[in-house]
């Protein structure tokens, strides 16, 4: 177990250092900001001071050491567009929204397919199951961006029962989630279903229903245990969806949270900010992979030998 | 609540008539292939000769943001409406089906010959080359593939190009990864090491012996893939880094509408472009499990 964990860890860095390499490339190819920063009539000379206080007169190589160097300390330098600010610092300021919002899309996405899993699971074959797949399809098939948009018209527009955007009081957040947890509904939804089909043919859900217990007993608590293990892995990729999705649902209802933040830093061309959301993103993409990685091994050995 | 399990004895006629209606849709998918000809394939070939309107060329302020007919004010002239430039709506999502089959084409083959070839070496080579190849395809899933493109797009410029080249970006690990999977349980049997045997160099092993063995796989995730990539190159479109202006992309058209939408002006604007979208999505989506049921059972779950 411990060795599998040291691999693992080691893996997550790997990548991590990779994701470094790619975000300073993707951060030098969106354009030279001076273009953005610097009025069109800036002498050379001008331009040369900027270059050097940005550090961008040094050969890449150079740039991409301190540029890592210094990301290990999360300084990412200040932000282009607001001088006197940190590119985290701006990053961290936005990121509660989004937390918020995801947390409250992940719940919604949760609650509704866990159950409706399950049922379709238990009664296989019947309206409620064809129902359940349908729903899934349509969600799978649904742009969330469109999705958000509807839900504005219907619910902000026509009868007025919230805002169309903005972040005051409690209901502005049911919307925004609604949008990023529909789509993760359907897979969550699908992969409970399958598990629950698996668990429920086993030897020992038949010994609990021939020992008397009660068969909401045997389903809830017997079968959801053993039937939770596959769709946790699915929550590595939800939390990447999830902080994707944001970018989108952000823009949608207008919110100030990370995904806005970092549409407006690639507009601007505020490099430090486009790095820091990047890394901030990848961080907890891969974060909570590793995490799920080990508890999956915690929770079932064979995958440690397996996969170490 | 009391769950009881429905045997066939107890589901009752209803369940029966229910599951033979879902059989007999499963073995013809009718539905998503007559979908796709009419919503999709005709569109993008004849849109020229059945749009009723030109999808760019201004309308005039007298038809701006027309409802479609079936509402107060609406006319047959322009059945879905029109924007806010009068332009016919259901012309500009007419025209816009070319893009769509364009670029889900155009990205499923690259990222496809992509990701499987990889996927290929992967599998059969194992040792350092697999964990090169799937630590590359960990990074690529680790990286926000949005804001990738919108980084792209800022320093390129939005083009049609820069859309293929970031969703097949995305894309192929996936395919890597599957097909990997698939080439590591073939790998073992008897008849590669047959092949090899014979004297079959690892070339002729990989293309003649195993390739022919993943097809199926390569064929249902293909098609399971279009909706993806069809969502996505919407959600570029909606953020401005897809096909650029005035295209009648599906996903832009509903950015579009956004700002007509929330004032209260123009549902009409971003209601049918997207209602496309995801008509075409679930169709292929529907394709795409009909397929893996035919021809990849052994996946029916996932």
């Amino acid at each position: 177990m411990q060795r599998f964990i040291v691999v693992r860890c080691f893996y997550a860095v790997l990548v991590l250092f990779a994701v470094s390499i790619i975000v300073f490339v993707l951060a030098r190819a969106s354009g030279n900001p001076i273009d953005t920063m610097l009025p069109l009539d800036a002498t050379p000379e001008q331009q040369q001071v900027f270059m050097e206080l940005w550090g961008l007169d040094k050969s890449y190589p150079e740039q991409y050491f301190d540029f890592l160097v210094n990301a290990f300390r999360g300084d990412f330098g200040n932000s282009v567009k607001w001088a006197d600010r940190t590119a985290m610092g701006l990053v961290i300021e936005r990121f509660p929204l989004t937390l918020k919002l995801g947390a409250v899309a992940i719940g919604i996405s949760v609650l509704l397919a866990v159950p409706i899993g399950v049922l379709s699971a238990v009664k296989k074959d019947t309206i409620f199951d064809l129902n359940g797949k349908v729903f899934a399809l349509l969600g799978q098939a649904t742009p969330p961006f469109w999705l958000g948009i509807m839900l504005i018209w219907i619910f902000a527009v026509e009868l007025d029962f919230f805002p169309t955007g903005g972040d005051e009081g409690i209901s502005w957040i049911i919307l925004p989630a609604i949008t990023l947890g529909w789509f993760q509904v359907a897979a969550l939804m699908r992969l409970v279903r399958s598990a629950m089909l698996e668990v429920l043919e086993t030897e020992y859900v038949t010994l609990a229903r021939v020992k008397g217990i009660r068969e909401w007993k045997v389903v809830w608590k017997h079968c959801l245990r053993n039937a939770s293990i596959p769709p946790l892995t699915l929550f590595g990729i939800l939390a990447a969806q999830v902080m994707t999705g944001a970018i989108v649902t952000e823009t949608v209802f207008s919110l100030p949270g990370t995904g806005n933040l970092a549409i407006e830093a690639i507009r601007g061309r505020d490099y430090p900010v486009i790095q820091a959301v990047v890394v901030l993103f990848a961080v907890i993409y891969i974060g909570m992979n590793l995490a799920v990685d080990i508890l999956y091994a915690y929770l079932d050995p064979r995958i440690r030998y397996d996969r170490a | 609540m009391e769950v009881s399990l429905p045997t066939p004895a107890q589901a009752g006629p209803q369940a029966g008539r229910v599951s033979r209606f879902v059989r007999e849709v499963r073995r013809y998918p009718l539905i998503p292939i007559t979908i796709l000809i009419v919503v999709l394939i005709i569109p993008a070939i004849f849109a020229p000769w059945i749009a009723p309107y030109h999808p760019i060329d201004d309308g005039g302020l007298p038809n701006r943001l027309k409802p479609p007919v079936w509402a107060e004010g609406g006319t047959w002239d322009h059945v879905l409406g029109t924007d806010k430039q009068g332009r016919d709506i259901l012309s500009r999502i007419i025209h816009g089906a070319k893009y769509v089959l364009m670029v889900s084409l155009s990205v499923i083959f690259v990222s496809g010959i992509i990701g499987v070839s990889l996927g290929l070496i992967a599998g059969y080579f194992g040792g350092w080359i697999d964990n090169l190849i799937m630590r590359g395809v960990d990074v690529f899933l680790a990286i926000p593939a949005i804001l990738l493109a919108l980084a792209l797009v800022t320093s390129r410029g939005p083009s049609f190009g820069v859309v293929i080249f970031v969703i097949c970006f995305i894309l192929w690990s996936r395919y890597a990864r599957q097909v990997r999977g698939e080439v590591l349980t073939i790998k073992n049997q008897d008849f590669v090491a047959r092949a090899r045997v014979v004297g079959a160099s690892h070339f002729r092993v990989i293309v003649r012996h195993i390739l022919p063995n993943v097809f199926n796989t390569i064929i249902v995730l293909a098609t399971l893939q279009v909706g993806f990539v069809i969502l996505l190159e919407a959600i570029l479109s909606f953020l401005g880094a897809g096909i650029p202006r005035p295209t009648p992309a599906w996903g832009l058209l509903v950015s579009e509408g956004r700002e007509l939408v929330i004032s209260g002006k123009g549902w009409q604007l971003s209601l049918f472009p997207g209602v496309a979208i995801v008509l075409v999505v679930l169709s292929f989506n529907l394709l795409g499990d009909w397929l893996r049921d035919r021809l990849d059972p052994k996946q029916r779950n996932l």
